[in-house]
């Protein structure tokens, strides 16, 4: 790619990535935190070169994510981000490229790119909005709306379940699955921060209020009197210690998960679950990824898993370079006339 | 051996050769290896591999049976042929099949191991065919192919099974003989095959080598036939597919454009093969994508397209009708992009293995919205390395997405082509927009094509996608006037296509009584048909549309000169349709479809019943 010496040694600022559209969220909306996260965050995380940069994305309040960013940017169809990011990844492994979806986008419509993305481990970032609501259609329920969801077209609730994203991905062998909250925004700057250097597929899950149509959904996490007694914050090498005065903590009973008191003396902070982002199993995230199922336990927001393996875009450009090194480069005229070939005089 | 009698040759223009057989005889290997060698012969040929959807169904049934028809002959061939001069039937199925086609006094060789009751059951024979007088008008050859391969293979490490498997081997060894080839080019294509295998190199040599023999020194035939090379213009030549020699139109254009080649594709037949053959140049820097479904075998191309490559995908129908959302998006979003459509039998999931043409109006009207493609037809298997090609210029050119049918019988087909150089083929120019001073994402050139800025430009980052675009600035819209003006710049971009394209050619008087009008596959079959009905007296003149939108500028004044316009086609009249909306025209149809190319006698019966029986001058 063409980068002029200009543009290296330029130092970003947020303003850099704000392109000239004007923003058209409702008032309120989880999105605006997001935006403003990304923006905060990329003059740190993009030292050079914006050009690099392609945001890509489906339908959905969220897919106008791209509009508002000053990079390359591409709005795609329903569905589809994973694979378009994909083919522009593929295509140029130089860029760095990142989606920005939604949950019906990502997970119902879209469900099958994303999971062979997963398992492709193409090296793109996703940064999924997860409201629990479809939000753009106006207030239908979505594959993350927890079951009995009353919602303009589940009057009487919805009667199926719903997916967990973060056991999705690890369970498609994503090699980065981490979550936020819109309403935490240095967490996210955090995530946002750490997915970035991330080589490989990586999904952020943010937890984003939906106000018009799913308001409140998860005020449990973010509200003063709540949050600590219900946000497990996730870090690597540490005791998974939480609530509102620090005196909570999950021990590991065999695949089970218990909370306990630290502060009666029965248990310390030696006798708890440490956090390894790094385990080369994704068994202990799943655990992770499913346990505010169970009553009485706590969300977990952070990185349930990190690790590296090939990825798909940088796998098909060393093949090239392989055969290439191997058979030099293709000579077109030879291949048009292979195979048996006669003369006619 | 020695005592072998001279046999008398008879010299023939051209032949139609139909082998058939169980799915798991080989049948389509026979016939390609015999095609090959009589390509390399220098006879022109035309091939038809004609197989069920079935990989392998149950031995012996009717169901099960697999065909592979060529036609080579000394003089222009242009079609698989209409009915088989000879028949190669490998067992009681093969025969119940196909023999009605099989011309009255045709050449009939059957393996009369293989006619035992179970097989006759299977085929639903009352009674044995080889002993009843139901084949008394053909010229029968009953040859117990199973016991003479096995006989010949007696002593080899081999399985019985394994054995039986070389029984094709004798088959074409006899033909070879019979139309006095040498069998030295399958030799080596066993050789290269089987290398790692070196105890079947030796058996299926020799099962060739003694069906070979057998012909020599058998009573059974009196005759061997010789058909003389063909006239062709000088030149290297090769046997090409119409799938391989679209593979490798793509890397050409690849090459010509100096672009990287990408391919986002899902295994459908009968297109599978263009994306196994492009997966193996990878020398040439193609980056090939089998992706998780159809949209994203496309949607991968568009985002391989928006980053600055040479992008296509490759389907059939249905993955066609998958696609067809996407295909929308790069027209909203203005990038190039090839569609392959190897049309098959539908709809639905409909003939899988079998041809049609019934796709034309999905590639031209197929999307929501007013949504403006190009549309390219092959229409000879080696047409398809030119038009693929083609579709890459204008989709480069134009920044539009650009359909490209071809059809089963073009994909699976082969005929001669005469390979060009690559000085001989004209380079694709591609400008990418690197400047920073008065770029705008939507502001048209003299072609209303809009600038390719591609990531990784310094200056020049913007946002395209789906919703609708304003004019020049390339932002979000929806004013009423806006789009008015859009969707028109749109229209009229695909229109001025017209302005770069060949004109419609006549063969024959351009004007008179009949034209006979066709696209993609028909052409050999039409033009067949014309010569034909000249021989036979008759004044009428061929034209054969390779562009199907927009179509030449000159197609209409070119079709008000004939009283009539036939158009034959392997669907209902989708371009009877077209041509009628678009010049408010009569014309006559001819339709079938049957799953195969149409036949000669067909149009040249449809064509007598137009003329009157007699227009002559």
């Amino acid at each position: 790619m063409a980068n002029s010496a200009e543009t290296t040694t330029k130092k970003y600022t947020a303003k850099d990535f704000t392109s000239d559209q004007d923003v058209r969220w409702c008032p309120g909306c989880g999105d605006y935190s997001i935006l403003a996260q990304v923006q905060r965050t990329f003059p740190e995380l993009i030292e050079a070169n914006k050009e690099n940069i392609v945001w890509v994305s489906g339908i959905g309040c969220s897919s106008r994510f791209p509009y508002y960013m000053d990079t390359y940017g591409f709005h795609g169809i329903h569905g589809r981000a994973p694979i378009l990011a994909s083919g522009v990844k593929i295509a140029n492994p130089d860029l760095s490229v990142w989606v920005a979806t939604g949950d019906g986008d990502l997970l119902s419509i879209g469900g099958n790119h994303f999971i062979h993305a997963c398992r492709k481990n193409v090296d793109i970032k996703v940064l999924l909005f997860n409201n629990r609501i479809y939000g753009l259609t106006k207030g239908q329920y979505s594959p993350t709306s927890e079951k009995g969801k009353v919602t303009k077209t589940t009057p009487f609730g919805s009667v199926d379940y719903p997916f967990n994203p973060a056991s999705l991905a690890l369970g498609a062998d994503a090699t980065f699955v981490a979550r936020s909250i819109d309403r935490n925004p240095k967490h996210m700057q955090e995530m946002i921060k750490r997915m970035g250097k991330h080589k490989g597929l990586a999904l952020l899950e943010i937890f984003q209020n939906c106000n018009i149509f799913n308001d409140g959904a998860f005020s449990i996490l973010t509200e003063k009197d709540t949050k600590e007694d219900n946000v497990l914050i996730l870090e690597h090498g540490k005791p998974m210690v939480f609530g509102k005065n620090q005196d909570k903590g999950i021990k590991l009973d065999g695949p089970h998960p218990v909370v306990v008191d630290i502060t009666n003396g029965k248990y310390s902070k030696n006798d708890l679950w440490v956090h390894d982002e790094f385990a080369d199993t994704p068994i202990h995230a799943m655990i992770l990824a499913h346990m505010d199922e169970r009553p009485g336990f706590p969300t977990p927001i952070g990185v349930f898993r990190q690790y590296f393996k090939e990825t798909y875009d940088g796998g098909i450009r060393s093949q090239i370079n392989n055969v290439i090194e191997k058979k030099g480069k293709g000579d077109l005229e030879k291949i048009l006339f292979s195979g048996n070939t006669w003369e006619v005089n | 051996m020695s005592e072998t009698k001279e046999k008398e040759f008879r010299v023939l223009t051209n032949v139609t050769v139909r082998f058939a057989g169980d799915s798991g005889d080989g049948m389509q290997l026979t016939g390609s290896q015999f095609s090959d060698t009589t390509a390399w012969l220098g006879n022109d040929i035309n091939t038809l591999p004609d197989y069920p959807a079935e990989i392998r169904a149950p031995a012996g049934t009717l169901y099960g049976v697999s065909g592979f028809q060529l036609h080579f002959g000394s003089e222009d061939v242009n079609t698989p042929g209409d009915v088989p001069d000879v028949l190669v039937a490998m067992n009681p199925a093969a025969l119940k099949k196909n023999l009605m086609e099989l011309r009255r006094g045709g050449v009939l060789i059957i393996n009369s191991d293989s006619f035992d009751q179970k097989n006759l059951n299977l085929a639903h024979y009352d009674s044995n065919p080889l002993h009843d007088d139901s084949l008394s008008g053909y010229e029968l050859h009953t040859v117990p192919i199973t016991s003479l391969t096995a006989n010949a293979l007696e002593g080899l490490p081999l399985s019985p099974k394994e054995v039986s498997r070389c029984k094709n081997f004798f088959a074409l060894g006899l033909m070879y003989w019979l139309y006095d080839r040498p069998i030295k080019n399958t030799q080596d294509w066993i050789k290269e095959k089987f290398s790692k295998n070196p105890e079947y190199i030796e058996a299926n040599t020799k099962a060739l080598q003694a069906g070979y023999n057998f012909g020599e020194i058998t009573e059974v035939f009196t005759t061997r036939y010789k058909v003389e090379p063909a006239k062709l213009p000088k030149g290297i030549y090769r046997n090409i597919s119409g799938n391989e020699a679209t593979a490798l139109g793509f890397l050409t254009a690849s090459v010509k454009s100096g672009l990287p080649l990408f391919l986002g594709s899902y295994p459908i037949t009968p297109a599978s093969e263009i994306l196994q053959y492009l997966s193996s140049y990878k020398s040439f820097g193609v980056k090939t994508v089998q992706a998780e479904d159809e949209i994203a075998g496309i949607t991968s191309a568009i985002g391989a397209s928006f980053v600055g490559h040479l992008a296509i995908t490759t389907t059939s129908g249905p993955g066609l009708a998958l696609k067809t959302e996407a295909i929308g998006l790069a027209v909203m979003t203005e990038l190039p992009l090839v569609v392959i459509d190897v049309q098959r039998g539908g709809p639905s999931t409909g003939l899988p293995t079998k041809t049609e043409q019934a796709d034309l109006l999905q590639a031209i009207y197929g999307r929501n919205g007013e949504a403006p493609v190009c549309v390219l037809a092959a229409r000879t298997p080696r047409d398809c390395f030119y038009m693929a090609i083609e579709a890459s210029r204008i989709a480069l050119k134009y920044m539009t997405p650009v359909i490209l049918l071809t059809d089963g019988y073009l994909a699976n087909g082969s005929e001669p082509w005469r390979v060009p150089h690559i000085n001989e083929i004209a380079e694709i120019p591609i400008k990418f927009r690197t400047e920073v001073e008065g770029f705008y994402p939507y502001q048209r050139d003299e072609n209303l094509s809009r600038p390719w800025a591609i990531p990784g430009t310094p200056g020049l980052e913007h946002r395209i996608g789906g919703l609708e675009k304003s004019d020049i600035y390339g932002s979000v819209s929806y004013d009423p006037e806006n789009h008015d003006k859009m969707v028109k710049l749109r229209t009229e971009k695909i229109n001025r296509i017209s302005n770069d394209i060949p004109d419609l050619k006549v063969d024959g008087d351009e004007q008179g009584d009949l034209l006979v009008l066709g696209w993609g596959s028909t052409y050999g079959s039409i033009k067949d048909a014309v010569i034909k009905a000249r021989n036979s007296g008759l004044t009428l003149s061929q034209a054969h549309l390779r562009y199907l939108n927009p179509l030449p500028k000159n197609t209409g004044t070119v079709l008000k000169n004939f009283k009539k316009i036939l158009i034959p086609e392997i669907n209902l009249g989708q371009l009877a349709r077209i041509i009628r909306s678009e010049y408010l025209i009569p014309v006559e149809q001819l339709n079938l479809v049957r799953g195969l190319p149409l036949k000669v006698n067909d149009i040249l019966e449809k064509i007598t019943v137009l003329l009157g029986g007699g227009n002559g001058k």
